[in-house]
Order: structure tokens, then sequence, then C-alpha cells
């Protein structure tokens, strides 16, 4: 029976383009669509009514959501290049530190991005402490995946370029190879990976995006 | 080999509860270790330096945190009895997006039924029901979430209602007057011994959730 994979997204989203990366690791042909999130298309809002979300992958049209469950269901589809360890305590590890990046990383960087004084200070030594421990979960490997790029990496793409990105439109300098020598180095290793490159979004015109969305957001709390 | 299985874990959490049936459903013979919460002993601080939390499985000296990957973990290593996700992988897909679902929505919005007042107080309980209800629709006429058999998202799900007294005492409403539905699922899951022994009186929650509420100063 031939397949039908359809990844609803957005060129921008960290967690759209992680599914993009994953399925062309494991050389999936799929069809991919651009969502408006400003004017949801039917389709998305049938796919995922509870959350109403990218990204969302249908295969052979049964729809998926959320991006790390969607990752563990392309692994134990299509299983050459396998994402995930075989292992059960490594598995274990790697959804912990998934998650730890999606919840509380990435939560903890928007407040510091947009907190002042005594609270940034607070929350920006919470960001330190957060990256620290995620850099002592390389420990010597090149990826988190060990010698190629795994689960962890693939979630962790959003510290790898999202995070140098925004902060270079907020000019700000917290997230540096000074504080995190090895977590930079694990950061130039996955950026010269070509398919990790196919799957990011295209430098000047994310640039451009995350600086209007900053000002917006930043607009908007006044 | 014999297994050395240890829980670092706190009476009436809901989260602990899950691994307290998991181990049971599995029949895994462990050692329960209650932990206070104000006082943080070093073994937690040592087993889950990253949160600082129970529940925390500790097998076999290696420590496994966040109550739904140690839930998957029981299942993956004691594999061979009581499989607790489906064993198709869409339907895996659908249990671990219904977890996390319960994960984002419950307890935030359960614990303003109780921990706000006023205003606050009011949307958190029509944000509850709604949450219910959507889960409500995901069970439809089905017995469990998982289908004929109790599984993984019942299990995730289940030990919040040792804490609906508490809920409903302090919010003013009633969930089985809202979602008698749900009351039917909750009926079936505590005629499961492993559930019923799992979960703590809802009375002493409703004493624990009152000193709670006067630490916070919510009145």
């Amino acid at each position: 029976m031939a397949e039908e994979v359809k990844l609803y997204g957005t060129w921008s989203s960290p967690f759209s383009r992680r599914i993009e990366l994953a399925l062309k690791l494991k050389g999936v042909p799929f069809e991919y669509i651009e969502e408006d999130l400003s004017n949801k298309s039917p389709e998305l809002l049938k796919y995922n009514p509870v959350h109403k979300k990218i990204p969302v992958l249908v295969h052979n049209s049964k729809p998926i959501a959320e991006s790390q469950v969607i990752l563990e269901y392309i692994d134990e589809i299509w299983n050459n290049n396998p994402i995930l360890p075989q292992d059960p305590y490594q598995r274990a590890m790697a959804r912990f530190w998934a998650k730890f990046i999606d919840e509380k990383a990435l939560a903890t960087r928007m407040k510091a991005n947009f907190a002042e004084g005594k609270e940034r200070e607070l929350v920006t030594e919470e960001f330190f402490q957060q990256m620290k421990f995620l850099e002592n979960e390389l420990n010597g490997k090149d990826f988190f995946g060990g010698e190629t790029i795994g689960f962890v990496d693939i979630v962790a793409i959003v510290v790898a370029i999202w995070f140098p990105l925004t902060q270079e439109v907020l000019g700000v300098e917290t997230f540096t190879e000074e504080k995190f020598p090895v977590l930079f180095k694990w950061i130039r290793k996955i950026t010269e990976i070509d398919v990790v490159n196919e799957c990011r979004p295209p430098r000047e015109k994310h640039l451009a995006y995350v600086k209007a969305r900053i000002e917006g957001l930043k607009s908007a709390s006044k | 080999m014999a297994d050395e299985v240890i829980l670092l874990d706190f009476w009436a959490s809901m989260f602990g509860i899950r691994v307290r049936i998991a181990l049971a459903e599995k029949g895994i013979k462990y050692e329960y270790k209650e932990q206070d919460l104000f006082n943080k002993s070093p073994l937690l601080l040592q087993m889950n330096p990253v949160h600082k939390k129970i529940p925390v499985l500790i097998h076999n000296g290696k420590s496994v945190c966040e109550s739904s990957i140690i839930v998957q973990y029981i299942d993956e290593v004691w594999k061979d009895k009581a499989p607790l996700l489906p064993y198709d992988p869409y339907q895996r897909a659908q249990a671990r997006f219904w977890a996390d679902f319960i994960d984002k929505k419950m307890y935030d919005t359960s614990r303003k039924t109780w921990a706000t007042k006023g205003e606050e107080q009011e949307a958190a309980k029509k944000e509850f029901i709604e949450v219910l209800k959507t889960l409500g629709g995901e069970l439809g006429d089905k017995p469990f979430f998982g289908g004929d058999n109790f599984g993984y998202v019942d299990l995730c799900l289940i030990p919040y209602y040792c804490w609906f007294y508490s809920y409903e005492t302090f919010g003013k409403f009633s969930v089985e007057a809202e979602c008698p539905k749900f009351i039917a699922w909750v009926t079936r899951c505590l005629q499961r011994e492993t559930v019923a022994k799992a979960l703590p009186d809802e009375k002493k929650v409703f004493e624990f959730v009152s000193v709670l509420r006067e630490k916070i100063r919510v009145e």
C-alpha cells in the first residue's frame, strides 16, 4: 500500500521543523502544508481539534499531534536510522531531557528575554542552571544521542538555532560559548550536518520574523 | 538477578499514585519511601537534582524521574505482563497524546479550583469541567480510555479522583452532576484492586488540601 504522509507546519516553528528533520533522516517522502496560524485551515482544525496547533502529522489519513509524540511515532513506524535508543533506561533518559528542554528551558528562556530588573537576574540565573544541566548531559559525547544525532539532539535544535538567533535580535549575551563551551561545541557540530541545515528556517527571513514578533510582544505587554 | 526497586513518593501525589498503580499492575515488589516535600531528603536531591520532585523510581541504583516517563519505563522493562501502553503504534501515539493533554491541563486547572477565589476560581471551575468533558469525549462509549482494558491514559488520569472531593468542596461544584459518564468511568477503574489500593482516602487528601490552603492563605 502506498504510504501517504502529510505534515502540517509552519516554516518558523522549531516544533514543526523537528518533524521535517526526523522524516528526512529516515528518508520518508512527505507532503508539506504550510499553515497560516492567523487563518487556520479546516484540515488543521479537523486533524487537531483539541489544541488546533501545528505540527500535525497525517499518516494514511490518521492524524498525530504534539511534536514529541509525533517523533516517537515516526521512530516506531520507520525503524531505519533510529532516533530513540533501544535500552529502556536510555529511552527514559532521552525522554527526560527532551521534556526538560520543551517544558523548562524554553519557558525560562522566554521569561528571561522579557523580564526586567531583579526578576531578570533571577530568571537568567535559572536559565544558566538549566543550560548547565543540559551541557553536563553531553558528557564527552559528540551528540546527546552518542555518535549520531538522536531524540534529544532533534528536540534541542531549538537551543542550537533559535536561542542564539533570538539573542542576536535582543542584543544580549547571556547564552555564550564562554559560559557553555561544551554546548557550543555541540551546536557547531550539529549545525554542520547537511540535513539539519536543510530543515532550518532561512536565516535572514528568520531574523526578520523574530524581530517583528519580539517587537509585537513588547508593545502588547505595555 | 534480584531487582532492587525503590519509589520516592508522597502519599497524596497524583503523579506518585500513577507509578504505584503501574508497579502493582505488573506485580513488582518495591520499597516505598515517603518523602517530606517541605524538607527534602539528601536521597531525593541526589536522585532528582534537576527537578527535586517526586515521584522518582530507583531501579538497581539508577533513577528515573517524571511520572509519565517512569510509567513508560516500567512498561518497557517489565514487558511480559499487563501491558499498559497499546501494542499498535498509532494507538500508542494517541495514548501519549492524551497523557500529555492530562499533564498540560489537569494539574494547573484543578489546583486553581481550591487555591484561588472569586472570579479566578469561577473561571478555573469552568475550565476544569471543560477539560473533563473533552476527556469524556475521547472516552466515548468505551469502558476505558485504553478500550476494553485499563491502560496508560486511565492510569494517568484516575489518581486525580482522590482530589475531586477537595475540588468539589472548595470549589462548590459536583463532577457527577456535570459529567456523569466520567464518574461511571471512575467507578470502573476503582473496581480494579490495583487502583483501589493505590488511591488514598479522599477525606485525608481534603485535610491535607485544607492545610495547604492555609499555608498559601487563600481566604
